[in-house]
This record gives C-alpha cells, sequence and structure tokens, in this order.
C-alpha cells in the first residue's frame, strides 16, 4: 500500500476571510467577501462585483522585506504569505535568508490559472509599445513567468524538492494538491505545500465579462450576486486569493509529532476530452463523474462513506448538470445525496485559487464538525429543486464528517477531485 | 549638488534593495554594492534606473559595467550632472 498523506499546514488568504481563524468564522456565519469593485466600473465591465482579499499589500509588507516586494505582483503576495502560513502553521520557522541550509524533502506545487496579468498590462505592454523596454528592469521576468509564484516561495522557505506551478485553469488548486499527493505517496518528498493562487486584477477578469460569463444581475447587491445553484444564478463572480495545504507523509508528521488536520485520502485527475458535451468552455458530464468515482476507489471510500460534497458550482448554467453529475458518480437518488456545498457563494470565484481556498474550507469542516452554507440559493434552480433538501442555507453542525469530497472543473474540459477524510488519533 | 548630497541620495535609492541592512550603517564610498551590501546583482539594472530618474540623467551600459562601489555610483553621477 502506498504511503499515506496528512494535511499538516494551512494558509488561506480569502475574499470573506484572512488566516484560517477569521476564514472559517466566516464559513461557518455564511459570510460574502463580493464587493462593488471600482477599476471594473470605470473600464466599462458588464459585471461591476468582485472578491477581493483586503489588505494584502498591507499584510505583504509585514511578512517580506522590501527586495523582495519589489518584485512582487498581486498573485505573488497572495501565493506567498499563504504559503509562509502554511509552513509555520506546521510547525517550521521561517529560514534566515542567510541560512545556505536548503529542505531537500519539501517542496511546492502552486498553481495558477491565469498569472502575472497585472505585471504584463501594467508594466509590459506600455513599456515595449512605447520603445522602452528598458524601463522593465529585472523585475518583469520573474512576476510574469508561470511559475513565479511557487518560485517566490521556494526562495523564501529555501525549498529543495520539486518546486513548480501547475496550470489548469479553474481546477488548478486542486490538481495541485492531487500532484503533490503522488509525489509524497511515491516517496520523492516528505514534504510539499500545494494549492492555488489568482491575484486581484481586473485585466484578469475582463475576457470573462466579454464572454458574458460574469454576473452582472446583481451590481446593486454585490453580497447576493454569486449565487450557486440558485434559480436567478446569473454567471460567476470573480476574485482572488490563494489557498495553501501543507501536505506531508504520515511518517513524517508522526517523526515529528506534527499536529494533524485531515488526510488527503484520494485523487484523480482527467479531463473530458471535448466530447459528449463537453468543449473548451463546458465539461463532458462523463468525464466529471468519472474523475469523482476514481478519486473515491483511490481513496477506497464507498459513495455512501461520502459526508459532504464542496463542489465546484460557480452560479453559472452548468450548476444542474454538476449535481446530476455527483448524483450520478455516487450512484445515489436526489433524496439520498450528501450535503452539497458552493464556497464560491461566500467568495466567488478565485480561478486558479478556487481549488486551493476551497479545499481549505474541506479541512477546516472535517476538522470542525461542520458543513459551511450555500448562501444566495433561497430560490433553488429548478433542476436542482429533487436535490434542494441536500442544500444548506445555515451551517450544519456535524461533529460526525468523516468524509468530505472536493472537485474543481475548468475550461478545457479539465477535472480534478480529492478525497478528505477526518483524522482521527 | 555636492559629492555629499550625491552620496547620500544613492544611499537611499540602494536601500530598499539593500539584503545586509547592518551594513548600511558604516556605508561609506569603500563600501561594496555586491559583495558588502548583498544587492543582487540582477537588481543593479532597476538601481541604474532610479539613478537615472534622481538626477536626470542617461547611464549607458558600459558605464554600469564599471560600477562596483557606492563611490563607483557617486564618481559616475557626478560625472554625468558635470
Amino acid at each position: 500500500m502506498s504511503r499515506r498523506v496528512v494535511v499538516t499546514g494551512i494558509g488561506v488568504l480569502a475574499p470573506n476571510g484572512n488566516g484560517v481563524r477569521d476564514f472559517e468564522l466566516a464559513l461557518r456565519k455564511g459570510l460574502s467577501g463580493i464587493r462593488l469593485n471600482e477599476k471594473m466600473i470605470e473600464c466599462g465591465f458588464g459585471s461591476h462585483v468582485a472578491g477581493v482579499p483586503q489588505g494584502i499589500d498591507e499584510l505583504a509588507e509585514s511578512y517580506f522585506s522590501d527586495d523582495l516586494l519589489l518584485a512582487m505582483n498581486s498573485g505573488h503576495r497572495c501565493g506567498a504569505i499563504a504559503g509562509v502560513d502554511a509552513w509555520t502553521d506546521a510547525g517550521f520557522e521561517r529560514p534566515d535568508p542567510d541560512d545556505d541550509r536548503v529542505d531537500w524533502d519539501a517542496g511546492a506545487v502552486l498553481g495558477t490559472g491565469i498569472g502575472g496579468m497585472d505585471t504584463i498590462a501594467n508594466a509590459v505592454v506600455p513599456m515595449t509599445n512605447a520603445n522602452k523596454v528598458r524601463r522593465l528592469g529585472s523585475v518583469a521576468v520573474e512576476q510574469v513567468m508561470s511559475s513565479g509564484v511557487s518560485a517566490r516561495l521556494s526562495g523564501i522557505l529555501a525549498l529543495g524538492n520539486q518546486v513548480t506551478t501547475n496550470s489548469s485553469a479553474c481546477s488548478t488548486g486542486s490538481e495541485a494538491i492531487s500532484m503533490g499527493v503522488e509525489r509524497i505517496r511515491r516517496g520523492l518528498a516528505e514534504r510539499m505545500l500545494c494549492g492555488g493562487v489568482e491575484g486581484a486584477s481586473h485585466y484578469i477578469w475582463a475576457g470573462f465579462d466579454a464572454m458574458r460569463v460574469l454576473c452582472r444581475r446583481f451590481n446593486d447587491a454585490p453580497e447576493s450576486a454569486s449565487r450557486p445553484m440558485s434559480a436567478t444564478a446569473a454567471g460567476f463572480v470573480p476574485s482572488a486569493g490563494a489557498g495553501v495545504l501543507m501536505l506531508e507523509s504520515l511518517e513524517s508528521a508522526q517523526e515529528r509529532g506534527a499536529r494533524i488536520h485531515a488526510e488527503v485520502a484520494g485523487s484523480a485527475i482527467n479531463c473530458g476530452g471535448h466530447r459528449g458535451g463537453g468543449s473548451m468552455t463546458a465539461p463532458n458530464p462523463e468525464g466529471v463523474s468519472r474523475c469523482i468515482q476514481a478519486a473515491l476507489a483511490d481513496a477506497q471510500i464507498a459513495p455512501e462513506e461520502v459526508g459532504a460534497i464542496n463542489g465546484h458550482l460557480t452560479a453559472t448554467g452548468a450548476d444542474p448538470k454538476e449535481v446530476r453529475s455527483w448524483a450520478r458518480a455516487l450512484g445515489c437518488s436526489p433524496s439520498d445525496l450528501p450535503p452539497i456545498t458552493s464556497t464560491k457563494s461566500m467568495i466567488g470565484h478565485a480561478l486558479g485559487a478556487a481549488g486551493g481556498i476551497e479545499s481549505v474550507a474541506c479541512v477546516l469542516m472535517l476538522k470542525g464538525g461542520f458543513v459551511h452554507p450555500s448562501i444566495n440559493c433561497e430560490d433553488v434552480h429548478p433542476e436542482i429543486e429533487p436535490y434542494a433538501a441536500s442544500i444548506p442555507h445555515t451551517a450544519l453542525e456535524t461533529p460526525d464528517l468523516q468524509v468530505v469530497v472536493k472537485a474543481g472543473f475548468g475550461f478545457g474540459d479539465v477535472n480534478a477531485c480529492l478525497v478528505f477524510r477526518k483524522w482521527n488519533e | 549638488m555636492d559629492q555629499t548630497e550625491i552620496f547620500e541620495k544613492v544611499v537611499k535609492i540602494l536601500t530598499p534593495y539593500v539584503k545586509n541592512q547592518q551594513a548600511l550603517e558604516g556605508v561609506s564610498l569603500a563600501t561594496h554594492i555586491l559583495d558588502d551590501l548583498k544587492v543582487n546583482s540582477a537588481r543593479l539594472v532597476d538601481v541604474v534606473l532610479e539613478f537615472e530618474d534622481a538626477f536626470d540623467i542617461e547611464i549607458d551600459d558600459d558605464d554600469v559595467d564599471k560600477v562596483e562601489t557606492v563611490g563607483n555610483a557617486v564618481e559616475l553621477i557626478e560625472a554625468k550632472i558635470g
């Protein structure tokens, strides 16, 4: 049997709360982090609302030296803060920059869906077009290269194992965790900081607005705008942040007496092949069901053991299909579907960071024995009506919650599914 | 602008790039920018851009290669502003 992988550290920056304590409180209360966004209004977007973690620059200034901050765009700042938090939460000290020791057993898979679009838009394009390439200085490349977010973290923490950035649209963060689990299982690393990161920039969101997939109907009521599973769902609300888990081999965690938050019992990644209804922008339902089933098989967990579902559920027309795919994958009738909830109802869709932040939510739910509410869907979508009893509108107290399944689906018809299990000493 | 003023301005520009903040306390014209202050060599291009803005001068790449100490930078800037 392959090695078991546990979560020993958590770091999170979300629009409705930074840090584990505030984020968990917000989840339990069903607090929305969606606000009016001045830049979107100024630039003529159809949608005027977004989810942006508050106070990131001030937080970054308290975490990092001036020298580092000079080359850290929005995504870098979110990823590095959450990464450092996961590291220290796991019981490790931040190494001194002058200490030449490297942790060869610790690495990172820190993904981003879009990357350093703010640097491209604010510096690379205007400077280049103005024949001022020289003015870009040395800091453009490291903020624009896709791997910049993971590279930044490795420098801060002296990580010496695999350090890379994956990108698979909105399944990025979940995929990163799956990749880290595999590496540890194979015995190639003891600890991997894994998750997703996305900067806050209207340049990142513009193309989605043009596709008319962002919510435009609730500009006057930001906190109600993200409405997964609702009859009045009108598109997703873009957001930003980072969610990072310290994944660790059970041996390593036990050897150093680490506090274990939860276990990652299994995972799966696949693609629907843009067939059977799947496309660049829509999932093949068979791919989705197969991915969920493969993750459960990998975890050796029976469908009836699933205690809660943290769906992808973005508040687009794909929600009803997704709910049906869950029921099909678990082989259950509508009334038997476990509680199903959408973290995006409170934080919007953090794109590449979504899987990371929502996985943090799963771990907190298992640890705290609750299922967070899925807000803004009192008017359940007619096609989801048969499953309505499974949707919590306020936090459910579930002290016996043992298994939470998280899935993320992305443009490109890509899927990732994670199975989290409560850690029982 | 006299040498002391230029020196102080140069040190101020270098400060955020300095990894060895202790070395800043005893900074002099002889202080080596990379070896003593531990400025990342890749960042020298950013420092030079700031010199150009602060002193309204242009520094070409050949001149940049000759700058090793704080004193070298001060002399170069002094010559440019004439």
